[in-house]
């Protein structure tokens, strides 16, 4: 637990960071309403408040900055107010409510594993393929990296049309775009990992007489686990963000792209941050299962997690 | 004990008719490597003929370049000669390697990090088919001819690297054959551990009987270990000197402040500087 303080930290100074945000971006909004509600306000009318900087603003109305942590649709809600929206949209809500995060978060959070399964798949087989295959070799990378040039925002729209005009819809268009997004990492680790073995190494192998397939399989294999595991750590947050921008711009109706389209739409800031805060503690804690499943196997197999 | 002048050279460049009896192991006839490289060919054998015998322990030295590895890999038909022939047990190297007729020994001791000792030495066997209950048996003989009993379960990391590369010749001999090649193996470690790996490699020797072939760059090593002294210079690679060795098999560590043993050490540094003023 030596991570422990310094985590905490970084998170107070944001926090504190974000606590004192709020006043100034809030304040125009905070002070229109207060003059609707009856409060003395300076200057009185709102053009004229509009020429001040919201700094300015709360230097010449001290006594509203309280009103600014309280609005109902803050431009910067408080981070109070962001804990609780997320803690009554993921407690207080039966699951399968539409407004629960936990649904969403799990409409979202399929997507995502299907999606890696895919592309995990996809990511080895392809680098098996560049590893034994010359033909492969020369002409698979650079198709896979000019594949992640595109901007995916740009994409998501088309894959997803394209998949609902021959009848396929849901779960596996939004899998595709994860799919998209995940496999480069594993195709680069694993290409990286199957050809760590040193020239001694095979030379050994050699020794023996083994087949291809036993270097494979005793060998390639084994050595490229550490360098996979560093790939599907990156892929699965890779997928994570493929599922929600997938979610955002095809009017998808439930995940978190969704939530967050909706928050905006409807001047509803609070489920949008709130369904950005869900999406970014899913993600770590995606990360996180992964580095533990990491440890966990290269103890087993010997070897000290790097 | 017969004076160096009494010791049996053999000629250089001419196979003595009896040397094709049964007892021969290795054998290079005429043997020329020539590697294209970039900045043209590098002649890295040129004209090498030597015999090894069975039971033989013939060390190959000579400064980096002489081509002392390539004619070990040579023999286990890992580099292919562009000239004259070499057998192996008769057979091409090739057909030798196919035949897993040697184990090798690499200078560094080359482990699977996920493997433990014992899984380490069963990777040959495993490889080439043997049963559960005979890889476990194999393992637990030879991990006792290496004095590593007791280090089965061990992973390489919690080895020192003497031990590793102990654990890498017992790999090389868990499946039985009568030819162990070792390029290097101790030129990594210090010397007091090499001394200790020098002695318990001679016994090994002794108890198996087998034919060594093996790679330094270490006078005292190569006089030490080999009934065969094989001194090799480089710009073309090739044999300037085979030295027979009149030391008895009983060999204690303190052999080595014998005048025997000087003389020899002194033949072969000779061999050494003369192949040195050729180029």
């Amino acid at each position: 637990m030596k991570s422990l303080l310094p985590i905490l930290t970084v998170i107070g100074a944001i926090l504190l960071v974000w606590f004192v945000a709020v006043v100034p971006m809030n304040m125009h909004l905070t002070a229109d309403q207060a003059q609707r509600d009856g409060l003395v306000v300076s200057p009185e009318t709102p053009a004229e408040r509009q020429t001040y900087s919201g700094l300015g603003l709360t230097l010449k109305n001290p006594s509203l900055i309280g009103l600014t942590y309280g609005l109902e649709r803050p431009r910067l809600p408080s981070p109070h107010q962001v804990g609780a929206e997320m803690w009554d949209t993921i407690f207080e809500k039966r699951v399968t409510s539409r407004r629960s995060l936990v649904y969403h978060g799990w409409v979202t959070l399929s997507a995502t594993l299907l999606g890696f399964a895919i592309g995990t798949t996809l990511g080895i087989l392809l680098a098996v393929g560049i590893v034994y295959n010359k033909a492969m070799d020369m002409s698979v990378m650079p198709w896979a990296i000019a594949s992640q040039t595109i901007p995916i925002l740009a994409l998501a729209p088309m894959i997803i049309v394209m998949l609902g005009a021959i009848g396929i819809q849901g779960l596996f268009p939004k899998s595709v775009i994860s799919a998209y997004l995940s496999f480069f990492p594993v195709v680069v680790g694993m290409v990286k990992g199957l050809r760590s073995p040193d020239a001694m190494q095979m030379d050994l192998l050699r020794t023996y007489n083994a087949s291809s397939a036993q270097g494979f399989w005793k060998l390639r294999l084994p050595a490229s686990v550490p360098y996979l595991f560093a790939s599907l750590k990156i892929g699965i947050s890779a997928s994570l963000v493929g599922a929600i921008v997938a979610e955002l711009p095809t009017g998808a109706r439930a995940g978190f792209g969704a939530r967050m389209l909706v928050g905006d739409q409807y001047g509803q800031p609070l489920v949008t941050w709130a369904a950005l805060f869900a999406a970014a503690i899913t993600a770590a804690a995606l990360v996180g299962l992964f580095s533990a499943i990491e440890r966990m196997t290269l103890r087993r197999m010997g070897m000290q997690a790097t | 004990m017969p004076t160096v002048a009494e010791l049996a050279v053999q000629s250089l460049g001419a196979e003595t008719p009896d040397a094709a009896h049964g007892g021969q192991v290795i054998a290079a006839r005429a043997l020329n490597l020539t590697f294209q490289t970039n900045d043209g060919p590098v002649h890295a054998l040129k004209d090498v003929n030597l015999t090894i015998n069975k039971g033989d322990f013939v060390s190959f030295i000579g400064p980096s370049g002489c081509g002392k590895t390539t004619f070990l890999r040579c023999i286990a038909g890992l580099e292919a000669p562009t000239g004259g022939e070499i057998t192996v047990n008769g057979m091409t190297p090739d057909e030798a390697r196919r035949a897993r007729a040697y184990g090798y020994v690499f200078q560094a001791a080359g482990l699977y990090p996920w493997r433990t000792i014992g899984g380490n030495i069963k990777l040959p066997l495993e490889i080439m088919g043997f049963s559960k209950s005979e890889q476990a048996d194999r393992v637990k003989r030879v991990l006792d001819l290496v004095d590593l009993a007791g280090f089965e379960k061990k992973f390489p990391w919690q080895l020192s690297g003497g031990m590793q590369q102990r654990a890498s010749i017992a790999r090389a001999l868990a499946f039985d054959a009568d030819i162990l090649l070792m390029d290097e193996p101790f030129g990594a470690l210090d010397e007091i551990v090499r001394d200790h790996l020098n002695e318990q490699l001679l016994q090994l020797w002794a108890r198996t009987e087998k034919t060594i072939g093996f790679v330094t760059h270490s006078i005292p090593e190569a006089v030490y270990l080999s009934t065969k002294i094989v001194v090799m210079s480089p710009r073309p690679g090739r044999i300037t000197d085979v030295i027979d060795s009149p030391l008895p098999k009983e060999r204690p560590l303190d052999i080595r402040d014998t005048p025997e043993f000087i003389e020899i050490a002194h033949r072969v540094r000779d061999g050494l500087r003369a192949g040195h003023v050729d180029d």
